[in-house]
């Protein structure tokens, strides 16, 4: 009696839990129906949010909502274009002489001793509410020192019962970039920003002798007390950087949150006795100014961002590209930012799930991956590219993008064989450059989300040429408007101008082997070194896959034993410094552990490199980057790739979502329709319970006559009844 | 008994350092200290600086195993292996490579992996044996037959199809309850249906067929012909007779495990979004973190041992003649 009390009160327990709910299979609580919630998802973990050390993808959509650089990029606008952020206005640029004369902003970057940013920030702008603000009635810190009892309650930010804010001054930003130096924190800009800014190399130094920088759990180091010779406070709102030489990329560098404020009094409280044991660090909790703040740091399940009471404001922007009118990426013109409350994002390892959530409605946007791509995209008859009808009867959409990255195959340049500078090895590395057919690989395993790259400059990217004068004159020919392939027989002959005729050795008659460095040893990765490899038989070249785990890869890159190897490069910003710096000879892997892995030097590309990369955009710029891509077209020592193409699905419910890899900040201009949503999860999600009953039914026809025949079976005699 | 357990205990020692120093070596065979610094500063504009920085600050410039640099038994304890491994004996495991406090984050992901695991096994447990008599019940007829069939086919199919076909079809198609997610508190009972479920049907094949074999080499025994000859029924003869008497080897392959329960299930825990321990050492596996690495698998030693030792006593409790000496 008692156990079917028991499981009568169960099974009432669980209908309430599932019942109360119009949809049984909603993974967020019921309370949210129609929340102004946004719900997205991270595969891995952010290992920092201190805004001088992360530096990864999967950080800076937490990061960039949350922390407000002085700069920005328009939401809209292509070609990428910066505009304030925290900061009034742009930056006031200042070009000086050896002699410390001023000169004109057209001045010859060789000229150049000294840039001064000066950058004055919006008066008013007040952080997210903290504890490290929180004061007493006296004016005295509440939390500084920690009293012992708040301590102990303390697992998360929000245990700390007060909170308090105060105004963004130019003296946060001092300290971050003091902060670039500190030894303890690692920032990966130290090296880069300590070639430019005044001082900051001496400042790390200084504080390597600081016992406090090393010890652990962190101990504070009051930074004001270390001056820093090329960063100074002008007035509260205002800061000035001094650099050496000219480099005008350093304003992109200010868009990102290297360069966002920290205040000294936070560190102070983070870094107290205690703090660092409990996860209670800047590393673990950001404090910003911007959009949103974090509310539930959980890596390991949910992170969530909610809106910051006391974002200072901003208006969704008015002008964009010429299609954005059409996508109505402009209905909200000069409406306050941001227009979502809340958004939530869960942790999905596995695309599956994700992929099933998003079609749910769980997840607002989705992106496309080659397990689902049949699901979603269909190609028409033009090659253009559509959603299923499943998809559009769902009214999901489709937006496509081309990333600021390139992907490509690289040649080791300090190779025997295949590298150096002669005319036999680039003859037989323009021989390949034709074998391996790109078009194909984009739409055998991309299924077509990539565009065949003709140089290293991605398209948005200034000095990007469409048409026949972006074309590579080596591999392809401009035929009927569009950029056609050299025949395989072009390859065969400058193979066999190499010295390979037939794919062997003139001189010696072996056969040429040309060995690959990868790190693939997964099913779709034979899939893509089987193609590879017939690429390599259309012009009877023998190619030998060295596969290997990732360290044994890098190693070898490093040391330069690859001869030929895949390779990659996501843009920090988008200018084309970014880029063609990866084939800058001082950058060598080898020679000086930088980012040019194929070790890459030509004494010509290296000059225009230098007189570009300080240049403002301009037909100047652009006449020398022509002749940079001509070099590099004519030597070949890369494998062109391709650039990725973004496919990002969205409800019908997510709007003003305009893809842009280098836009981060994107959350606080988005909107969501949220009854609509509701409505459509509900007509989506219905449980059907019929099959439960079928299944009970099925086990009861099954277990039922056994049942029944034991029972028989237990009361029959040994003897038949007479 | 208690010199029994006392005497286990004192062997584990041993075997402790060696696991550890098994970990150690291959970990260090597939890693070097360079390339844990590489993951943790990223690969971007990473300078060897840096590294040697990083190196520096978290004890791996040190050589490995031996310090030809140092004097007398610093050789030995002035290394990567006895930093980081003394501390261990003690529970203390540190933090994690990115810095994060490792006792906490496993105090943190104990709870979500003892919610998965607990019910799995409790109620995976209580299906199979059951499952198993109810053949056995049936022996040598067409059910038993049909039966053995199902498990055989229920063992081909991979853990993986399980998990995807599930979520697929009750969450998916049947809308029953959500595809993954978690939370606590009594709402988090929605998440946990799916993979409890998932993971039970997951194990029956096998186990159902082992368990059945058990019974089948019990039933045969004189003491069950009397039983039956003194006129008990079978569910009888099979419920109080053969289940405790075929205890011992149902035993040994489940009392084992009990401790290994907190260290989570790898692969549902990672498709179901749990948080649990299984994908806390997936993580650092995939992020090189040796840190995690190293104290979960020793935790893992520490719990296996610990089930042995349960496993031995609980011997006793089930077979009177068993003395633990």
């Amino acid at each position: 009696m008692l156990h079917s009390v028991r499981f009568w009160v169960a099974l009432l327990l669980l209908a309430g839990l599932v019942g109360c709910r119009p949809v049984w299979n909603d993974p967020y609580p019921a309370s949210e129906g129609e929340a102004n919630v946004m719900y997205s998802a991270f595969t891995n973990r952010p290992k920092h949010l201190d805004p001088v050390q992360s530096y990864s993808e999967d950080e800076a959509t937490f990061l960039y909502q949350i922390y407000e650089p002085p700069l920005q990029y328009h939401y809209l606008q292509r070609p990428y274009a910066l505009i304030p952020a925290a900061a009034a206005e742009m930056p006031k640029v200042i070009l000086l002489d050896a002699a410390g004369r001023e000169l004109p902003p057209d001045a010859d970057p060789a000229k150049v001793a000294e840039s001064q940013y000066e950058i004055r920030i919006q008066p008013g702008i007040r952080y997210q509410p903290h504890p490290a603000f929180a004061q007493r009635d006296d004016g005295s810190s509440r939390y500084l020192p920690m009293p012992a009892e708040d301590l102990a309650r303390a697992r998360q930010l929000g245990d700390f019962a007060e909170t308090g804010t105060r105004e963004l001054i130019a003296a946060d930003y001092v300290n971050q970039i003091k902060r670039l130096a500190h030894p303890r924190l690692h920032s990966p800009i130290l090296e880069l920003m300590g070639d430019y800014i005044i001082g900051l190399k001496a400042l790390h130094a200084r504080l390597q002798k600081d016992p406090a920088a090393q010890a652990w759990p962190a101990t504070h180091i009051d930074l004001t007390r270390y001056p820093l010779d090329g960063v100074q406070v002008v007035d509260r709102y205002t800061y000035r950087v001094r650099l050496r030489g000219a480099y005008p990329q350093f304003l992109y560098w200010l868009a990102m949150p290297f360069f966002a404020p920290v205040p000294p009094e936070v560190e102070q409280f983070f870094e107290q006795p205690g703090m660092a044991e409990r996860n209670l660090t800047l590393d673990w909790w950001p404090i910003g100014t911007g959009a949103y703040m974090l509310a539930e740091n959980d890596p390991n399940a949910r992170m969530t961002l909610v809106r910051n009471p006391n974002f200072h404001g901003e208006t969704y922007p008015c002008e964009g590209e010429a299609a954005d009118q059409g996508a109505g990426l402009l209905a909200d013109c000069g409406k306050a930012v941001p227009f979502i409350e809340r958004v939530v994002f869960s942790r999905e390892k596995e695309s599956i799930p994700y992929w099933n959530k998003f079609l749910q409605g769980y997840y607002d946007a989705s992106g496309v991956s080659s397990d689902n791509f049949d699901q979603a995209v269909q190609l028409g008859g033009q090659g253009d590219v559509l959603l299923t009808d499943e998809m559009r009867e769902r009214g999901i959409r489709l937006t496509t993008a081309v990333a600021p990255t390139v992907m490509y195959t690289g040649f080791n340049m300090l190779d025997p064989v295949v590298g150096g500078g002669s005319e036999r090895a680039r003859k037989l590395r323009l021989a390949l450059s034709i074998a391996i057919d790109q078009e194909e690989f984009i739409s055998v395993f991309l299924n077509g989300r990539g565009l065949t790259a003709m140089h290293p400059l991605p398209p948005d990217i200034f000095g990007y040429r469409e048409g026949e004068a972006g074309i590579n004159p080596y591999v392809f020919d401009w035929v009927d408007g569009r950029a056609k392939r050299k025949s395989i027989e072009e390859a065969r002959r400058l193979l066999a101008e190499a010295g390979y005729p037939g794919g062997r050795d003139a001189a010696t008659g072996e056969p040429l082997i040309i060995n690959l460095d990868t790190t693939g040893t997964g099913l779709g990765d034979k899939a893509r070194i089987d193609w590879l490899t017939k690429q390599f038989r259309k012009i009877d070249l023998q190619l030998v896959v060295r596969s290997t785990d990732y360290n044994r890869f890098q190693d070898k890159i490093r040391k330069g034993n690859a001869q030929l190897f895949f390779w990659g490069w996501n843009a920090d910003y988008p200018d084309p410094e970014n880029f063609l710096f990866l084939l800058y000879g001082p950058q060598s892997k080898v020679a000086s552990q930088g980012e040019n892995a194929a070790n890459y030097a030509n004494p010509e590309y290296d000059r225009l490199f230098e007189r570009m990369k300080a240049m403002a955009d301009g037909p100047e710029r652009q006449a020398l980057i022509d002749r940079m891509m001509a070099i590099l077209q004519h030597d070949a020592p890369w494998i062109w790739g391709f650039y990725e193409k973004a496919y990002v699905l969205q409800h019908g419910w997510l709007m003003n979502r305009k893809p842009g890899k280098i836009i981060r900040s994107a959350l606080k201009y988005q909107r969501i329709d949220t009854a609509l949503r509701a409505r459509q999860r509900e007509a989506w999600n219905r449980p059907d319970i019929g099959p439960l009953f079928a299944m009970a039914g099925l086990a009861l026809v099954v277990v039922g006559p056994a049942v029944l025949a034991y029972r028989r079976r237990e009361r029959a005699t040994g003897r038949k009844a007479a | 008994m208690l010199a029994y357990i006392f005497r286990r205990l004192f062997y584990a020692i041993p075997i402790l350092i060696g696991v550890n120093l098994l970990t150690f070596a291959l970990f260090f065979v597939v890693n070097t200290p360079d390339d844990m610094a590489r993951m943790q500063l990223g690969v971007k504009r990473v300078t060897p600086e840096a590294i040697e920085r990083w190196k520096v600050e978290r004890g791996y410039d040190k050589p490995l195993f031996f310090n030809a640099a140092a004097m007398g038994v610093g050789q030995l304890t002035q290394t990567v292996f006895f930093d980081k491994s003394l501390r261990m004996f003690a529970l203390e495991f540190g933090r994690s490579d990115d810095g994060r406090d490792i006792g906490n984050e496993i105090r943190t992901r104990m709870g979500p992996s003892l919610a998965i695991a607990v019910p799995t096994f409790l109620l995976g447990l209580y299906v199979t044996v059951s499952l198993a008599l109810f053949l056995v019940l049936f022996r040598a007829t067409a059910l038993d037959v049909w039966g053995v069939v199902g498990c055989v086919m229920l063992m081909s199919i991979s853990g993986l199809f399980y998990i995807i076909g599930g979520q697929w079809l009750v969450s998916k198609v049947w809308h029953l309850v959500p595809i993954s997610g978690y939370t606590s508190g009594l709402d988090g009972f929605r998440f946990l249906i799916l993979p409890v479920v998932i993971s039970v049907v997951a194990s029956i094949g096998a186990n159902t067929r082992w368990y059945r074999t058990l019974f089948l080499e019990e039933i045969s025994k004189d003491y069950v012909r009397t039983a039956r000859a003194k006129g008990l029924s079978e569910t009888t003869v099979l419920f109080r007779h053969v289940l405790r008497n075929a205890m011992i080897p149902i035993l040994t392959g489940v009392v084992v495990v009990i401790p290994l329960l907190f260290m989570g299930s790898l692969l549902v825990e990672s498709f179901f979004g749990i948080p649990g321990l299984g994908s806390y050492t997936i993580d650092a596996i995939n992020a090189q973190d040796f840190a995690i690495v190293r104290a979960m698998v020793f935790i893992g030693s520490v719990l296996y041992i610990l089930g042995l030792l349960l496993t031995d006593i609980s011997y006793t409790w089930v077979d009177p003649r068993v003395r633990l000496g």
